[in-house]
């Protein structure tokens, strides 16, 4: 099912949650709606299914308009954050809840809906825990009842609240890839929200970046992540080393450094801010080239395939992190209080925000 | 060294253990006693007083037709006034836990207004609305309809007091339930009554049935907002606490405790009828599980 937003908007009372929101969702993607909290992208997942209705601006599902129909009305999934389930029944009654409350003409037969929960249950291997109630389960196994139960319905749209804000790291990286396989194999359309870029950065076909009630970006992992439309985009999407400075004739200047931004050419005068991203950054013994930053080692995390080392600007003693793989920290046998000098290799620079 | 917090830690806890025997038994000696001297002792003292002057004067005292009369009309209210309370307890906390609007807090405190208002005065402002002389007094008169000294007005004075406990029972729970299980129902395809019958009901069901007790307890025990708006006549307005205290303003001690030990036989029905419907779903859940 294809999805249209158009021209979204919403408040609650003078707060404005959502301001314009134009979105396309094509038939069987996986769209992430990223971004921090209170950056409106569980108020326009609730609208989609039709928990909260928009003060301006149409849904459409294949071309047909949504806007005012009743969340019961638009047959979709809907997986919540802190999973709800049905506390007074069992897993299986839980699964089987959607299929049970249909009115008489269209709803499946006994034996129909037995076999629709044994099938889920085995989907989600948890065919031995039918008869437990949600409070005997743990948060991973409660998740995938709360998928199942909304798979249940056959939805054509899947959308789903935080799936795995609630779970421990490891679980939540397994549901990950479970959620991955079973949205290749079912082909549903699928909208969920949450705020780890590492999860939409992985999982998601498309990821839609807002902040503040808006959208901010809109694109696939590496569109977003190579080309970020702002800075924001940029510190949200992994760490990043900020340099403030001037902007003059298409040279920005940060302390002793410089770098020339074309684009900028025509402007005087304005303030800037270079981003820079740890693994972009060269870092030397010796001064190989005249626009490299001269800074002291700070402090060294060394676990892991790359190695973070923390340096201080000798020109205006700001911090910046740098990223470099294990091989080469080894080998250049880097010291805390060594004097290095290091070179970007690609800054982005936005006029409009700082970090 | 990696023994030494593991040593400490039961050092520590066979102290706790030791004193923890003391604080029990005190804090359960202190309960009982309190209970038995000031609940368990008056209810004896209600039954032995009932029994003083033997079972024939015991059962003709509440065998008697005003007797009858009043326990009838007591049970009446009660069944008129609980379930519309009940009712009314879920409209109020479903308003106030499931939706947002302006003006919440100050509907919660009218709410607790029975609580705060003495029942004298709420049976007042009934007699004041729907006596002969208030507000409506003249069209009630004009069309006949009774309400002040009659059944309904003891029925409007009961619902007026009994009205909190339903809804203050409820509003904390269904606050802290949320709406997220209501929400999901809808979207599987339930309707609004499939929502309520097969989710709402059975996640409050315990906090309704406790507000119920409450509410029928209040009900069969009010005594001075209905004394006000029922008249006090004999056989025909009399609540079971207003008959007992007639009868013992006229000195029939044996007989009002007579009808006081079937009062307190109600509420004490109640209570296990209470703990049989808790036992059997706490019984049922633990198997299940």
């Amino acid at each position: 099912m294809k999805i249209n937003i158009q021209n979204l908007s919403k408040s609650f009372g003078k707060a404005a949650i959502l301001h314009d929101i134009n979105l396309e969702i094509n038939s069987g993607e996986l769209i992430a709606l990223l971004g921090p909290s209170g950056s409106g992208k569980t108020s326009l997942l609730r609208i989609i299914a039709g928990l909260e209705h928009p003060d301006v601006g149409k849904i459409k599902f294949n071309e047909e308009d949504y806007t005012e129909r009743h969340a019961r009305e638009r047959k979709l999934g809907f997986v919540f954050q802190h999973y709800a389930l049905f506390r007074n029944m069992t897993i299986y009654e839980n699964i089987a809840y959607g299929l049970k409350v249909r009115p008489r003409k269209t709803r499946p037969t006994k034996q129909a809906i037995d076999k629709k929960v044994h099938d889920l249950l085995s989907l989600i291997k948890l065919e031995n825990y039918a008869h437990h109630y949600p409070a005997q389960l743990s948060g991973g196994q409660r998740q995938r009842v709360a998928l199942a139960r909304s798979l249940a319905v056959e939805p054509e749209v899947l959308l789903l609240d935080e799936p795995f804000g609630a779970l421990d790291a490891k679980v939540r990286k397994e549901l990950r890839r479970w959620l991955r396989n079973l949205h290749n194999d079912i082909e549903i359309t699928s909208v969920f929200v949450t705020h780890d870029q590492e999860e939409a950065l992985e999982v998601a076909d498309r990821i839609v970046i807002m902040n503040n009630g808006r959208v901010e970006q809109i694109g696939t992992p590496l569109e977003v992540y190579e080309n970020p439309a702002s800075a924001f985009v940029l510190d949200f999407l992994g760490n990043v080393n900020s340099m403030a400075g001037k902007v003059n004739r298409g040279v920005l200047e940060t302390g002793s450094y410089k770098i020339e931004l074309p684009e900028y050419s025509s402007m005087d005068d304005l303030e800037g801010i270079g981003y820079v991203r740890p693994h972009d950054l060269d870092i030397d013994k010796e001064r190989l080239s005249e626009n490299s930053i001269e800074s002291i080692v700070e402090h060294v995390h060394p676990i892991g395939s790359v190695v973070r080392i923390e340096l201080i600007r000798r020109d205006n003693d700001e911090m910046i992190e740098a990223e470099i793989p294990k091989n080469l920290y080894q080998s250049m046998d880097i010291q805390i209080g060594e004097r290095v000098f290091v070179t970007p290799r690609s800054v982005k620079m936005f006029l409009d925000y700082s970090i | 060294m990696m023994g030494m917090p593991e040593i400490d830690l039961r050092k520590k806890s066979v102290i706790y253990r030791q004193e923890s025997p003391w604080v029990k038994y005190i804090l359960i000696a202190v309960t009982v006693l309190f209970l038995a001297l000031f609940l368990l002792l008056p209810l004896v003292a209600i039954f032995m007083k009932a029994f003083e002057k033997g079972m024939y004067v015991y059962m003709a005292s509440i065998t008697h037709p005003d007797a009858v009369s009043a326990i009838k009309l007591t049970l009446l209210v009660a069944i008129i006034s609980v379930p519309l309370n009940a009712l009314f307890g879920i409209c109020a906390a479903w308003a106030i836990s499931k939706y947002q609007f302006k003006g919440k807090n100050i509907l919660i405190t009218l709410i607790d207004i029975p609580f705060a208002v003495s029942p004298v005065i709420a049976g007042l402002v009934f007699i004041l609305l729907f006596g002969s002389s208030g507000l409506f007094g003249e069209f009630l008169f004009d069309s006949g309809i009774k309400i002040v000294f009659a059944l309904p007005g003891i029925v409007l004075a009961t619902l007026f007091v009994t009205f909190p406990f339903v809804a203050r029972e409820l509003i904390p729970l269904m606050q802290a339930q949320g709406t997220a299980e209501e929400e999901a129902s809808l979207i599987l395809g339930a309707g609004g009554f499939k929502t309520f019958w097969r989710i709402t009901l059975p996640n409050i069901k315990w906090g309704l049935l406790y507000g119920i007790i409450l509410c029928n307890a209040r009900a069969v025990g009010e005594f001075g907002a209905v004394s006000v708006v029922s008249g006090h006549i004999r056989g025909l307005t009399n609540t079971m606490p207003l008959h007992i205290e007639i009868l013992y303003n006229e000195y029939q001690f044996s007989a009002a405790f007579a009808v006081a030990s079937i009062m307190s036989l109600i509420a004490i029905m109640t209570l296990i009828v209470k703990n049989l419907i808790e036992w059997k779903s706490g019984y049922r859940s633990t198997k299940a599980g």
